[in-house]
């Protein structure tokens, strides 16, 4: 291949994903709704083909493109195969809900595929400029998204409050950028790190500008004090926005937070660590404890995500490729059990019945013992309790927290993982123990009940042999560090 | 002669009247885009002053895509806003309070 071309290479798997979008949008718009299985069918090939796209051009080095704007690490590499498969089980679990409340259309599906490709930009973003437009791009499509089932009262107000508080939160971190911009001359996350290198001698408006760039992610993440749009979008947005809405964007967000505190801001760890502590600690406060007043289950796990979204901050503030690779194994498993839990919901539910209440899972076990199991190992594994790999997971976080002496900090996250696995477990016990409402048989196609299984089987069988993700993690990390 | 902290201090007070508008204003949710809009505008010139002041041209064409990505922002903004007024006939911001948050 000539030069020139040779010079896209790392982007192949973004240029082929886009491609894809559009050609799918056209073909949409000219079939009826009898061919709508068209745009699914051609959305879980271009997952496929950006697979292998981007094993195709797996690298162990970091390689810029695009005059520095992108990086191709594997960090990015690995992070971008976990949304891809994230990406195709969201379509899978969310294809009966879609057909049946009208919702199945190409819109869906380019709206996605947008996400999507705004996700691959910011985990593989080595510059200001890279890292804004991904999120934006993925900022965007996901308001479109939420108010897609446009006779919905609930949704529509959910993404009105998203649209606003996501507009904030891209202008706080603008604002910071700007800042860093200022101190620094540079907009590229290397040439940062550089001209940081030696100290500065304008420290107060670094921090100044440290400070805006740390709330706008805060506000991205969900973490308290800027949590509050989460809960009111989870549970407005239907259900299968909600699974999209909850998985796959943690993943970019957690590139997006170690791109820039990690890598561009690494000699500043100082000024950004206590920020993150206070930010982490006051998230899985709130978060576990305010979950455990909710009758709804999206707002449940709505308040369930503020409280993981703390905890992963717990490996990031380590501030150690050890710390960073901990973090990455939290939010890879975190998005796998969030999969499964949402994807629950959209199991039982059918047409006019959402099954997003508590009570709706009363009795699960003698309508679908295997379901129940499925739902059991989920909660379990959220609550953190062994043989699950969320127990592994926060496990290793909480060794990076205890190698930096903040022993404290350890303490005080297993004691509100503790409060945590109280509302978990009340889901078990209704399960399990309650008399059932009603015993309409679940309508869950074949297809999405093996994928439900494997999806639960393979959180119990991380637990027991969590070493090869996490050293596929830790590789990651301490390659592209 | 007018320097660099006149710009910041400048882009400061529009950051701040925009994220006062966004949090104070409980009327109109088109006054709330709007107020997205200056915050957008107070980033642009901080970015553009740095630039200048820097001898840099990269902040100025960062300026370019934030001016571009606010459009678009402001396009799916009024799209919901349409959405919105069409199933609550009101664009009251106390009116948006189905979900309690």
């Amino acid at each position: 291949m000539s030069q020139a071309i040779m010079q896209f290479a790392p982007v192949f798997p973004e240029i082929f994903v886009l491609a894809m979008v559009s050609l799918i949008l056209v073909i949409d718009a000219a079939v009826d709704d009898s061919k709508r299985y068209l745009a699914y069918v051609l959305s879980l090939a271009t997952l496929a083909g950006a697979a292998v796209l981007t094993l195709h051009g797996f690298s162990s080095m970091p390689a810029l493109a695009l005059h520095g704007l992108f990086i191709d690490d594997p960090l990015s590499d690995v992070l971008k195969l976990f949304l891809y498969l994230t990406v195709a089980v969201v379509l899978v679990y969310s294809r009966d809900y879609l057909r049946l409340r009208g919702l199945y259309k190409g819109e869906f599906f380019a709206l996605t595929l947008f996400a999507l490709l705004g996700m691959m930009v910011m985990v593989s973003a080595s510059h200001f400029l890279t890292l804004y437009l991904g999120l934006e791009l993925l900022a965007l499509s996901l308001y479109a998204m939420v108010a897609l089932q446009r006779d919905s009262r609930v949704a529509t107000e959910a993404a009105m409050k998203y649209f606003v508080l996501g507009a904030l939160a891209s202008g706080m971190l603008l604002y910071g950028m700007s800042m860093v911009y200022g101190v620094t001359g540079s907009l590229g996350l290397g040439d940062m790190a550089i001209a940081l290198q030696d100290g500065t001698d304008l420290h107060i408006p670094l921090v100044f500008g440290i400070v805006f760039i740390v709330a706008g992610l805060a506000f991205k993440l969900g973490v308290v004090p800027f949590h509050m749009w989460l809960p009111d979008v989870y549970e407005g947005a239907p259900s299968a926005m909600t699974l999209f809405i909850g998985s796959a964007p943690k993943i970019a967000a957690f590139a997006f937070v170690v791109r820039i505190l990690g890598q561009g801001l690494e000699s500043q760890m100082v000024d950004w660590r206590d920020m993150l502590v206070i930010l982490s600690v006051l998230s899985m406060a709130l978060g576990n404890i305010a979950a455990i007043a909710q009758t709804n289950l999206k707002r449940m796990l709505a308040y369930s995500t503020i409280a993981h979204m703390g905890f992963m901050l717990l490996g990031i503030l380590a501030g150690s490729p050890n710390g960073y690779g901990s973090a990455m194994f939290y939010v890879l498993v975190y998005v796998l059990m969030s999969l499964g839990a949402f994807g629950m919901i959209l199991l039982l539910s059918r047409a006019g019945f959402e099954a997003d209440r508590l009570d709706d899972f009363k009795g699960l076990n003698r309508r679908s013992p295997w379901l129940a199991f499925m739902m059991l190992l989920l909660m379990f594994s959220l609550a953190g309790i062994p043989p699950t790999v969320g127990f592994y997971a926060k496990l290793s976080v909480l060794q990076a927290v205890i190698g930096i002496d903040y022993v404290w900090l350890a303490v005080a996250a297993v004691m509100f993982s503790l409060i945590g696995a109280f509302y978990y477990l009340r889901i078990v016990k209704l399960m399990y123990f309650d008399a059932p409402h009603d015993m309409a048989p679940i309508m869950a196609s074949p297809d999405t009940r093996v994928v439900m299984s494997v999806n639960g089987l393979a959180i119990l069988a991380l637990g027991i042999l969590p070493q090869p993700l996490m050293a596929v993690c830790v590789h990651a990390i301490h390659a592209s560090f | 002669m007018i320097s660099l902290s006149h710009y910041l201090v400048l882009g400061g007070i529009l950051f701040a009247i925009a994220v006062l508008g966004i949090f104070l204003n409980r009327k109109n949710v088109i006054i709330l885009l709007m107020a997205i809009e200056l915050m957008l505008l107070a980033v642009n010139m901080n970015f553009v002053a740095f630039s200048h002041y820097l001898g840099d041209i990269h902040g100025q064409i960062f300026v370019f895509f934030i001016l571009t990505v606010a459009a678009a922002e402001a396009a799916i903004g009024l799209a919901i806003l349409v959405v919105l007024f069409r199933s609550l006939h009101t664009i009251n911001v106390d009116d948006l309070d189905q979900l309690k948050g």
